[in-house]
């Protein structure tokens, strides 16, 4: 009906003017997100906003590189995201698809992306199938995934004496695996879980279904649920006086954008865990800046992971020396010790999982929040090897 | 604990009473759809976008005016109703000679218009708005706990729905209104103005989808899709009470609610479906709605 594609063509560096250099590379780069449904704050043109950053500050130019990045709106839907992929890989000559929220669309991209020895850049979608059930040696899945963030939170909720859970779970993949994921940490963790409820998506009142939670004698309701329904949940458990009475919320997937939304009246004590906040240290706190000068917001961890997927990948070509063979260059990502700006270190494992730390956070009450962004405490965190799931054989790339 | 059979009474008792309050948001959205569709004959597919608009208008009052609640309670649905009154007057009366049609698809793209440029401005996370102070907190009522908001809900909702039936079917000026649909030509003819009673009902019906959209600014996410994700559910229960009956979309507003809220206890995957499976059996037995008279 309406055609989505919206396509944002920004050629960065203009060969005429460049110095000459012994190589000459060109690379073009795809950012396909959502830019207009539920993950459009998240990702959407932030997303391109933090890939041009990591062109500029490459200083690919100046590298001999040509760096072109176009973009256009997978509306979440897997086939709407394929065709795209397709077209950009088939006829437009992309060479790297970056961001891709929505795991169902995300997992469609990476079988595309392995036929066309492509790569992608994945950054905003959750799905732990990425680098098992379905990992491809072209995809490098840079910033977190289910079980991550349910070892963080879970973890860390069961060890501070929340040990019967009920879970509140959107009705669809996501939510599932996020509940299964959390399930096997919190019982690994001596917890168990009392009841769980399967919430249609998406739900505008969740008042129902935390009363039930209440009436469970959970110590923590957990959230599987993403976006407006867990803004939409918290909310009301407020109302309710559920947190009051001293049951606790486990947000497992929420993004400082959402907790910005509710405002800290409402958010404050929340525990969740995150990739990166912007205001870590000094170099999060300059970049996030800059970010919020171009765009309006400060960066969400997604938006943060473009950025810098998107140097460690133009830092691959430049040594390649081609962009054209998409397993090349990831072959090439995964040798390198990249020391972060904004992740600290990373390495890439041979299934194409990034590993680095993730953080716990607690969300900041009013009265300790200085401004409109300022969130977050970090309580704590854990590294790359203890929050990612272990490596299958079968997706060890290094050794086929 | 949450078996089929065996549900605690007082368990069941609170799930009623938060069907009631769900209920209340269908029963004043229907109502205006009902009322515009019964003397207008427009399918409203903007209603939603107008609820939403009627959140946001509440929100901008506060953080660029310094406006509270209150005010914007009637504030923004009468703000949202003139520009109800806006779109009527340039598009809408252009269109009654015509079929339903379209005025639906009209009024949908309209609703696309405006759902997309709060959209644009405001982003899709959506927006903070607390709960005023003299309502936040709740009573503990044995059963369950009641936010006093939510009982502020279906109170105000009680008395707006009560107010606009009797208006319509029991006041003088609701008899010229119901008498100007059967027969415009004729009304117009007893010195009545016509067109100002159509545009002014399509202000009205509109205000209360503004009206709406306040009430549920504390307790839901504002953000530009919450009309969108309403809007086919409040279709429902127009087609269930019967289209245009004022009545019968009140009353099945509430009862809808209540068996929504039921179906979220007993089997909670099929809470977004239940009330169109009762639409499905309803225009199977009764086409013309519970409350319809028949064409």
């Amino acid at each position: 009906m309406i055609n989505k594609l919206a396509m944002s063509t920004v050629a960065l560096a203009a060969m005429a003017g460049a110095p000459v250099m012994a190589q000459d590379i060109s690379v073009k780069l795809g950012v396909l997100n959502d830019r207009s449904g539920i993950y459009a704050d998240l990702s959407g043109e932030g997303s391109v906003v933090a890939a041009r950053m990591a062109v500029e500050d490459f200083e690919a130019a100046d590298k001999g590189m040509t760096v072109e990045i176009v973009s256009a709106d997978h509306q979440n839907k897997p086939d709407v995201g394929s065709n795209i992929a397709r077209q950009w890989y088939d006829v437009d000559g992309v060479n790297a698809i970056l961001d891709i929220p929505t795991s169902s669309v995300a997992l469609a991209v990476a079988d595309i992306t392995h036929e066309a020895n492509g790569v992608m850049l994945n950054s905003g979608a959750g799905s732990t199938g990425l680098t098992r059930e379905q990992c491809r040696p072209t995809t490098v899945h840079w910033t977190y995934d289910t079980a991550a963030l349910a070892n963080g939170t879970g973890t860390a909720m069961t060890n501070a004496g929340g040990k019967k859970w009920f879970f509140l779970t959107a009705d669809y993949a996501f939510g599932h695996s996020l509940e299964e994921n959390t399930t096997a940490v919190v019982e690994a963790n001596g917890g168990e879980v009392v009841g769980q409820v399967n919430v249609p998506f998406p739900a505008q009142d969740f008042s129902s279904f935390l009363l039930q939670a209440q009436g469970s004698g959970a110590d923590v309701i957990g959230l599987a649920n993403a976006g407006g329904d867990t803004i939409n949940a918290i909310k009301q458990a407020s109302e309710f006086g559920i947190t009051q009475a001293g049951q606790k919320l486990a947000a497992l997937l929420m993004f400082a954008n959402d907790v910005h939304a509710l405002g800290p009246q409402t958010a404050q004590g929340l525990s969740l865990t995150e990739a990166f906040y912007w205001d870590q240290n000094d170099t999060t706190r300059e970049f996030s800046q800059r970010f919020m000068d171009k765009h309006g917001s400060m960066p969400s961890m997604v938006q943060a992971g473009v950025y810098s997927a998107t140097l460690a990948y133009l830092e691959a070509v430049q040594t390649v020396g081609s962009a054209e063979d998409g397993k090349a260059v990831v072959d090439q990502i995964k040798t390198m010790d990249i020391d972060d700006a904004l992740f600290g270190k990373v390495t890439i494992r041979a299934d194409g999982r990034a590993l680095h730390d993730m953080y716990l956070f607690q969300v900041k009450a009013p009265e300790d929040s200085t401004g409109e962004w300022d969130l977050y405490n970090q309580i704590s965190s854990i590294t790359g090897e203890e929050a990612f799931l272990p490596m299958l054989d079968e997706c060890d790339f290094s050794k086929q | 604990m949450f078996e089929l059979l065996g549900i605690p009474p007082q368990v069941l008792l609170g799930q009623l009473l938060l069907g009631l309050i769900n209920g209340s948001f269908y029963a004043v959205l229907s109502l205006g759809l009902a009322v515009i569709f019964g003397l207008l004959n427009i399918i409203n597919f903007a209603h939603g976008a107008l609820y939403m608009a009627g959140a946001f208008v509440a929100w901008m009052l506060l953080n660029y005016l310094g406006i509270g609640y209150w005010p914007a309670l009637i504030l923004a649905p009468l703000i949202v109703g003139a520009f109800g009154i806006l779109l009527e007057r340039t598009m809408l009366s252009r269109l009654y000679h015509l079929d339903h049609l379209y005025g639906l698809l009209l009024t949908f793209g309209l609703a696309l218009i405006i759902q997309g440029l709060f959209r644009n401005y405001y982003g899709i996370s959506g927006l903070a708005y607390q709960i005023p102070d003299i309502l936040s907190g709740g009573q503990n009522l044995g059963f369950m706990y009641l936010p006093n908001y939510r009982a502020w809900v279906v109170i105000a909702s009680v008395l707006v729905c009560f107010t606009t039936w009797f208006m319509i079917e029991k006041t003088r000026l609701g008899a010229y209104l119901r008498a100007a649909t059967e027969n415009p030509t004729l009304v117009g003819a007893f010195g009545v103005n016509v067109p100002l009673m159509i545009m002014l009902t399509y202000g009205f019906g509109v205000a209360l989808a503004g009206f709406a959209g306040v009430l549920a600014a504390p307790i839901y996410s504002v953000n530009p899709t919450m009309g969108e994700q309403l809007i086919i559910v409040v279709f429902a229960v127009v087609v269930i009470g019967g289209m245009g009956s004022i009545m019968g979309a009140i009353v099945t507003g509430y009862m809808l609610g209540i068996v929504e809220g039921l179906t979220r206890v007993f089997y909670p995957e099929g809470s977004a479906v239940v009330i169109f499976v009762i639409m499905a059996i309803v225009l199977m037995i009764k086409p013309e709605g519970l409350f319809g008279r028949p064409a």
